[in-house]
């Protein structure tokens, strides 16, 4: 199909109403989920087997057109999920053996296959998603075409309004009126310095040097956090079309997305999606007809975590060794190739069309007086419902992790929830009616961060939990600076020390004096933020650091050198599935009989408490 | 010009002069390993760390490393404020950990008051400060024969994948600025080593004396458009010849005199 180019907002409307007519067509559609935790249960093979069974049974008024691969639609934990809408009708955990019944039932007899709805840990099922309580209590703004659309087609997104506000802004407002309403907006930066997206806009577009860079940070490292990926893999355009109205604002002609490697499914999506807008006239050169241009090119990164830091992350899109700089002179003034730069992440990019379209006042409303909008997060850990979540900000962890998230897995008790990624920080159970907000959780000692959220029970030990989050930090410093790179060792050397029981009091003041050191003397985010996972776990939970130091003991049943296996002789009914589990050959006895483990030759893996159905192995 | 005070003393300074500078100026001794007047700040060793504020902060402290805090008018700088003597004695402290062996090193702690290491000694240290002087003087004069490899704790200074570096021309600017003297080289007859790398020195035609290497007269010789063969006398001969010559045209040859 030729395409012709959009020459002005009343061609977008036009094209608007005739992809929507294409949509119409279908009077259901079936979405199948490929974000990365569907794609990762095999959705990839549902939606092959979805085609072929289309294709055999010939539904009436159902076309294969109609199915859609869509991105992250949020209830990872569920996945593979399958939708039908409009109804909304929701198949969770779906396999090849049930796209045949889908297709039968659903799309023929229009039925609902009962035994693929979700059913909550109360026992009762849902039909349409939008009841479950974990998409009830959110309110998706950045997410909002995520499960709706088809990732890698511009014509869905320009159906559901796509590069409308982009229309809007360079045909209705000035570059200053764009900026005013980013202010009014109260957006921060979403990839956790908060810092005002309007302000920033605002200083860069004051400088007279030229040229002007927009760069888009999709460099997302913390672990355990997807938001970014999610939509540079499920709305592409969302973040395109924020990047181009930030660069009409700013006057730029050329900008860049960073991804890192590691996300080759978000590189394609977002190259895809670059093409075709510049295909359809909505990037490239004359936009929407008018004088204005951008070109978007993707950089790739090689995922080191410290090239999410800006200065570092320049350095890299301009083909040098990712090292922070000193930012005495903002990035603003002197970013990529020392000029202006604007720098924002994924998700702030994607909520900028609606700020743009519905205006900032109405997104002031959302969320609270200092910290406007909502947020995405990645819940994840010991959480019955994990996934990818977007709540208003001022939202209480409690009802994150307990309404959407459905609480702690197996009815343990809840201990710390991790927010802020590595250089974030643990917050324990009476802080879970914070509100969420920037403000309030860097007052906590944590921090928003880009939005991982890990949920962690009583089967999780802090000093394991910072020694772990250090560990991270010490591979991933750039090793530039002194304080980062030696400090920080030190930092995890020292907590080692404590998880092996070998630590006295005085090594957690040597620690707490470091940490301070640390924060004051490091070059760059990384290092200021580093010592966080001890800071903010001594803060709350010091007395579990001294059990480890006075009684060498880990309440949690971690830290291995602390710990012991016991068989439980009342439970043992001798199946003899921990010997065999037993690589070290540490455990004996006969079938039948109670077992033994020698503990001289015990090396802690926890293979036998692992694989005894009759929990005889007991920790001590 | 600008106004600043450090340490109680009213000064005055260019705009855009680093503050480790004017600091040094003044003759207080504020340490620092990886500053160099050849190159661009670095900020990397952290030692020059100070403490600034403002009359208009309202109390507030800031704590910056000098040698890259361009001087702001009204600044007041501590250069030895508590926070900031304890800072640099623990950034000691961690880089005798990381250069256990090291004799300048070693000397630096010793005026802090540190004789040995309260944290984890590096086993097999280099004894590299990781400073980055070598690699970006390197890079300075045009070679970037060496670099930086690897992250955090293994983050080391290396030739490419650690064989000969091709790119080197033997000029020995590494080895001498290293501030650790941890950068070794031999030479021997008219070979020199560096780097695993073996250079040619050239042998001046006149005095017999050795001078720079083959591949550094070839280098100088493209970047600054010289005939190679200059570089085959060296450069206490080029002085002479240019003495005699110049005494030549001003008729007072001593030798000439001495003769008649």
């Amino acid at each position: 199909m030729a395409i012709t180019k959009v020459a002005s907002p009343k061609d977008l409307d036009k094209l608007q109403k005739q992809c929507q007519t294409e949509q119409d067509k279908h009077k259901r559609k079936l979405m199948v989920c490929c974000g990365p935790g569907c794609l990762a249960n095999g959705a990839a093979e549902i939606v092959t087997e979805f085609k072929s069974q289309l294709k055999k049974k010939r539904i009436k008024g159902f076309s294969v057109e109609a199915m859609k691969e869509t991105g992250c639609h949020g209830f990872c934990e569920q996945g593979p999920l399958v939708v039908v809408e409009p109804q909304g009708t929701f198949y969770t955990r779906v396999k090849k053996k049930d796209v045949e019944r889908i297709v039968e039932e659903t799309l023929r007899n229009n039925k609902v296959v009962d035994d693929l709805l979700y059913t909550a840990p109360d026992e009762k099922t849902y039909r349409d998603y939008r009841e479950i309580p974990f998409y009830k209590h959110q309110k998706r703004i950045a997410l909002r075409n995520l499960g709706h659309i088809n990732q890698c087609d511009i014509r869905d997104y320009i159906a559901v309004g796509g590069y409308q506000a982009l229309a809007k802004a360079l045909n209705k407002m000035s570059p200053s009126k764009v900026i005013e309403e980013v202010k009014t907006s109260g957006l921060r930066g979403r990839g956790g310095g908060g810092f005002p997206a309007g302000r920033k806009w605002e200083s860069c577009a004051r400088l007279e040097e030229r040229p002007h860079y927009v760069i888009c940070n999709g460099d997302e490292g913390d672990p355990g956090a997807f938001m970014d990926r999610a939509i540079m893999e499920g709305d592409p355009h969302s973040v395109l079309e924020g990047m181009a109205i930030c660069a009409y604002a700013v006057d730029s002609s050329e900008g860049y997305i960073y991804v890192r490697e590691e996300y080759p499914l978000a590189v394609q999506f977002l190259q895809e999606a670059i093409r075709e807008a510049e295909e359809y006239g909505l990037l490239g050169d004359n936009i929407l007809g008018t004088d204005f241009s951008f070109h978007i090119k993707i950089s790739r990164g090689g995922g080191a975590f410290v090239c999410g830091e800006s200065s570092a992350l320049m350095k890299s899109v301009a083909g040098e060794v990712g090292e922070p700089r000193a930012k005495y002179i903002r990035s603003v003034q002197k970013g990529l190739y020392d000029r202006p730069t604007v720098l924002n992440n994924v998700e702030s990019y994607a909520n900028v069309p609606v700020i743009i379209d519905r205006g900032g006042k109405w997104f002031a409303k959302i969320g609270t007086e200092t910290s406007a909008g909502t947020k995405a997060f990645s819940l994840v850990g010991k959480v019955v419902n994990g996934g990818l979540i977007e709540v208003p900000m001022g939202t209480t962890l409690r009802e994150i992790v307990f309404d959407i998230g459905g609480g702690i897995r197996n009815d343990r008790p809840f201990k710390a929830v991790q927010t802020g990624g590595p250089s974030g920080g643990c917050l324990p159970d009476d802080k879970l009616d914070l509100s969420v907000d920037f403000d309030t959780l860097t007052k906590a000692g944590s921090m928003m961060g880009s939005g991982g959220m890990i949920v962690m029970d009583e089967g999780t030990c802090v000093v394991d939990v910072a020694k772990y989050f250090l560990k991270f930090l010490v591979d991933e410093s750039c090793g530039k600076c002194t304080p980062c790179r030696e400090g920080l060792y030190q930092l995890y050397l020292l907590a080692v020390k404590i998880s092996e029981g070998m630590a006295t009091e005085n090594d957690l003041d040597k620690m707490e004096q470091l940490s301070g050191v640390i924060i004051d003397a490091s070059l760059c985010g990384l290092g200021k933020s580093g010592p966080n996972p001890f800071l903010s776990t001594i803060r709350y939970f010091r007395d579990e650091y001294l059990t480890h130091i006075r009684d060498k003991r880990c309440p949690a049943g971690v830290c291995k050198a602390l710990i012991t296996y016991e068989v439980d002789a009342q439970a043992c009914d001798g199946c003899m599935a921990c010997i065999h589990a037993c690589a070290a050959n540490a455990i004996s006895g006969k079938k039948g009989e109670v077992h033994t483990i020698d503990q001289t030759k015990c090396d802690k893996c926890g293979a036998c408490f692992a694989v005894c159905n009759r929990h005889a192995i007991k920790v001590a | 010009m600008v106004h600043l005070t450090i340490d109680g003393t009213r000064v005055q300074a260019k705009e855009g002069e680093m503050l480790l500078k004017v600091i040094k100026q003044l003759g207080i001794d504020v340490p620092s390993l990886c500053d160099h007047d050849a190159v661009e700040p670095f900020g990397a060793c952290r030692l020059c760390l100070v403490e600034i504020t403002k009359q208009s902060w309202d109390g507030w402290k800031k704590y910056v490393t000098s040698c890259l805090y361009p001087v702001e008018d009204g600044l007041i700088v501590n250069t030895q404020a508590e926070k900031v003597v304890e800072a640099r004695k623990t950034l000691i402290d961690l880089q005798l950990a990381r250069c256990p062996g090291s004799p300048e090193i070693q000397q630096l702690a010793a005026d802090y008051g540190i004789t040995q290491t309260s944290y984890e000694p590096k086993i097999d240290s280099d004894n590299c400060i990781l400073c980055g002087l070598c690699t970006r003087i390197c890079e300075h004069m045009g070679f970037a024969a060496i670099s930086t490899v690897d992250r955090g704790p293994d983050r080391r200074i290396a030739s490419p994948l650690d064989e000969p570096p091709p790119d080197c021309i033997g000029c020995l600017a590494c080895a001498i600025n290293c501030p650790t003297n941890v950068i070794p080289y031999t030479e021997k007859g008219n070979k020199r080593t560096i780097w695993d790398k073996e250079f040619e020195l050239i042998t001046c035609s006149k005095c017999g004396r050795k001078t720079i290497t083959r591949d550094f007269a070839r280098a100088l010789s493209k970047m600054r458009d010289i005939p190679e063969a200059y570089f085959e006398v060296c450069d206490a001969c080029h002085r002479a010849e240019t003495a005699t010559n110049m005494g030549r045209i001003a008729g007072w040859s001593r030798r000439e005199e001495a003769a008649s």
